[in-house]
């Protein structure tokens, strides 16, 4: 099945978000990973060809930017779905049947990590450890986590993403 | 007068449902015409009561958990803002068994306040211990933390005194707090519940370090998979600043910090003090080259403190109440408390703060009540995915620095997470080498390398292909990685791969005789 692919240019609003988190973080001790913070919590992701922008504010080759975006887990450079659901692999949820719980999302959305359903409304990412290992095992729907999941859980937590839509 | 009913704000309560349970009670209460005020409290750490809904009454707060929304009108119809009896009454809520056997001192106001009520942090002592210190020369601020013993919480136990007294020695026109709030470690989620239930406790503690040093500006490193403690953190930083506790004259004293929140990017290798700096620089985590040692060129080329958010959240006692209080608590040369976090396959999962000493089996059985599944506890991995799995034959030890080196385990950052016997430790084995595999900064090779062939490797010994030789590879590999590899990352894999090998040897399909080689 073919999977969901964003190359598209960015939208001059999207350039302009862009420019003004730059103008905001310039000055800042450090400002790099705030600025990257701040253009993908605004339109979503960092992408490629805002390297060159970011390196010229802050005098840093194309090169740095582009290993720092990399590096990080965190930060994206393709437009992701609209939400993101990230499931936690670390060994607290393991120990609660997490392999179960990933391997049914990923049959449900016929998605492996890093993939975005076609419809673009939802990608899916592992992550390690969300703090909430008293209670596991746990997915994190954007910025929203959720204890004790099951199959159900996830089925409805799925559907009411749809639903939102 | 309303009725006070108190329901947790903390996220792992927000995981079960508390958003939906306050709704659904203020929703009730509006049919009932009953007058009643919802007060978002942090959570008491009783994970597995959340969501744990308290009413004041006369005699004190009385709880009632695990709340669903569909208690809630069983709940109104018991009465329960009188503390009516219902299935789900746990009584006084300071008199629960599991609370009332632990030591809280870090964690005293834990459950009680709102989080970012600064009037409620005053009111519970909130402040004391920085008015103690504003009175005192640095080098006596240094010497109070040194006497009380505490050791870094985050998992080396560093001496935090020690580290203090360095930078403190340390001349420069700049230096840095820098709390470490990256906790990524696997089972754990005390600070997480700092950050997100008292946060003032966490800011004191680093205004008081800043005065113990003479730094001007502290940096909070906070991981980004922690949104709800970003937002508590600035707004109590916020309103901090606006009450003269954060800014250019402390209380009046003329003494400066400035506090700011930087957030993490997702890599468990910035937990690592030097990566940490590195990403705080805004560069790629890679470890730094020991020495300098950050207490002499940390951040930005400047003498920095970086020290765990549970260390810096313990300052504000052992200043107000004195170094002689908080060492009185603990065993040996662990002094003071550590709070242990349960999780896994745990019935009683939740924070419990205990002097050192505690045994892993109190915990595992009289307080987590033995696992959830009802299966037997085959292992725990105590301190965090580079921490040892111990087995039933080692749930005698105590918790204490030492008497876990002697077993070849660490207590970490106080993780325990339980594995019931459907636990492979072969695969749990496996997934140390990769998570070390997804999570290594790249610089040295024992750690980049050795991760991706350690799964390979053990994919041959899953498989039943030549064991032994694999086995004899792993351990040629474990050695390459223990004494080479730059920071911990790559240099405590071993921990969790060679435990789970030496202890679980049938899982690997070798038999006992021939592992222990």
């Amino acid at each position: 099945m073919e999977k969901a692919v964003n190359n598209s240019v960015l939208s001059p609003e999207d350039l302009k978000i862009v420019h003004h988190c730059i103008a905001d973080y310039q000055g800042m001790p450090g400002a790099l990973l705030p600025l990257l913070h701040a253009i993908q919590d605004n339109i979503g992701y960092v992408p490629e060809l805002v390297f060159p922008l970011i390196s010229k504010a802050l005098s840093l080759s194309v090169a740095e930017v582009h290993g720092v975006v990399t590096f990080y887990h965190h930060f994206r450079t393709q437009k992701p779905g609209r939400h993101i659901l990230q499931i936690c692999r670390a060994e607290s949820c393991q120990a609660m049947g997490s392999d179960a719980i990933e391997a049914y999302i990923k049959k449900k959305l016929d998605l492996d990590f890093h993939e975005t359903t076609p419809d673009g409304e939802i990608t899916l990412e592992p992550i390690y450890c969300l703090g909430n290992c008293a209670c596991s095992p746990s997915v994190m729907i954007d910025e929203e986590v959720f204890g004790r999941v099951d199959s159900q859980k996830i089925d409805q937590l799925i559907a009411s993403l749809k639903g939102a839509a | 007068m309303s009725a006070k009913i108190f329901i947790p704000i903390d996220s792992t309560a927000l995981s079960l449902g508390a958003n939906e349970v306050a709704e659904a009670i203020s929703k009730e209460a509006i049919t009932r015409k009953i007058d009643i005020q919802i007060v978002r409290n942090s959570s008491r750490g009783l994970f597995w009561l959340e969501t744990l809904v308290e009413v004041e009454t006369p005699k004190g707060r009385i709880g009632f958990g695990p709340v669903n929304v569909k208690d809630v009108k069983s709940l109104f119809e018991a009465d329960f803002i009188k503390g009516g009896s219902h299935s789900l009454a746990l009584g006084l809520v300071k008199d629960i068994d599991w609370l009332k056997k632990q030591e809280r001192l870090t964690f005293a106001r834990m459950g009680i306040n709102e989080p970012t009520n600064i009037d409620q942090y005053i009111e519970h002592d909130g402040f004391q211990g920085l008015k103690n210190a504003l009175n005192l020369k640095s080098e006596a601020i240094v010497a109070t933390v040194t006497d009380s013993g505490l050791r870094g919480r985050g998992g080396a136990a560093f001496p935090t005194g020690i580290k203090w007294k360095t930078v403190l020695d340390t001349k420069a026109s700049q230096k840095y707090i820098v709390c470490n709030a990256d906790e990524g470690d696997s089972g754990t989620y005390s600070d997480r519940m700092i950050m997100e239930g008292d946060p003032y406790v966490l800011i004191e503690g680093m205004i008081i370090a800043g005065l113990a040093v003479g730094a001007s500006q502290g940096y909070i490193y906070l991981r980004s998979e922690y949104p709800h403690a970003l937002k508590t953190l600035n707004e109590a930083i916020q309103i901090a600043t606006k009450a003269g506790y954060l800014g250019n004259d402390i209380l009046k004293s003329g003494k400066i910090f400035h506090l700011e929140v930087r957030r993490a990017a997702g890599a468990y290798i910035c937990g690592e003090e030097t990566s940490l700096l590195e990403s705080l620089e805004g560069k790629r985590g890679l470890v730094r080259f020991k020495p300098p040692l950050p207490a002499i060129e940390g951040l930005f080329g400047k003498p920095t403190v970086v020290n765990n958010v549970i260390s810096l959240a313990t300052i504000p006692i052992i200043l107000s109440k004195g170094a002689k209080y908080y060492q009185d608590f603990g065993m040996g040369r662990s002094r003071g408390t550590l709070p242990i976090q349960l999780a896994g396959n745990l019935k009683r999962t939740g924070l419990i703060e205990k002097a050192f000493g505690v045994t892993l089996r109190e915990l595992l059985y009289d307080f987590g009540g033995g696992s959830l599944s009802g299966k037997p506890i085959k292992a725990v991995q105590v301190g965090g995915p580079l921490g040892a799995y111990l087995p039933e034959s080692q749930f005698d030890t105590p918790l204490d620095y030492e008497k876990f080196s002697e077993i070849w385990a660490v207590l970490g950052h106080g993780g325990i997470v339980a594995f019931d016997d459907t636990v492979n430790m072969a695969k749990m084995a496996r997934y140390a080498f990769e998570f070390c595999a997804v999570e290594s900064c790249g610089k040295c090779t024992p750690c980049r390398i050795g991760s991706t062939r350690g799964a390979e490797v053990i994919d041959h010994i899953m498989k039943g292909q030549d064991v032994n030789k694999h086995v004899a590879l792993i351990r040629d590999l474990s050695d390459t990685m223990l004494n080479g590899s730059l920071c911990a990352l790559g240099g405590m894999t071993p921990y969790p791969v060679l435990s789970a090998l030496n202890h679980f040897p049938k899982d690997f399909g070798v038999d006992a005789k021939e592992s222990k080689a």
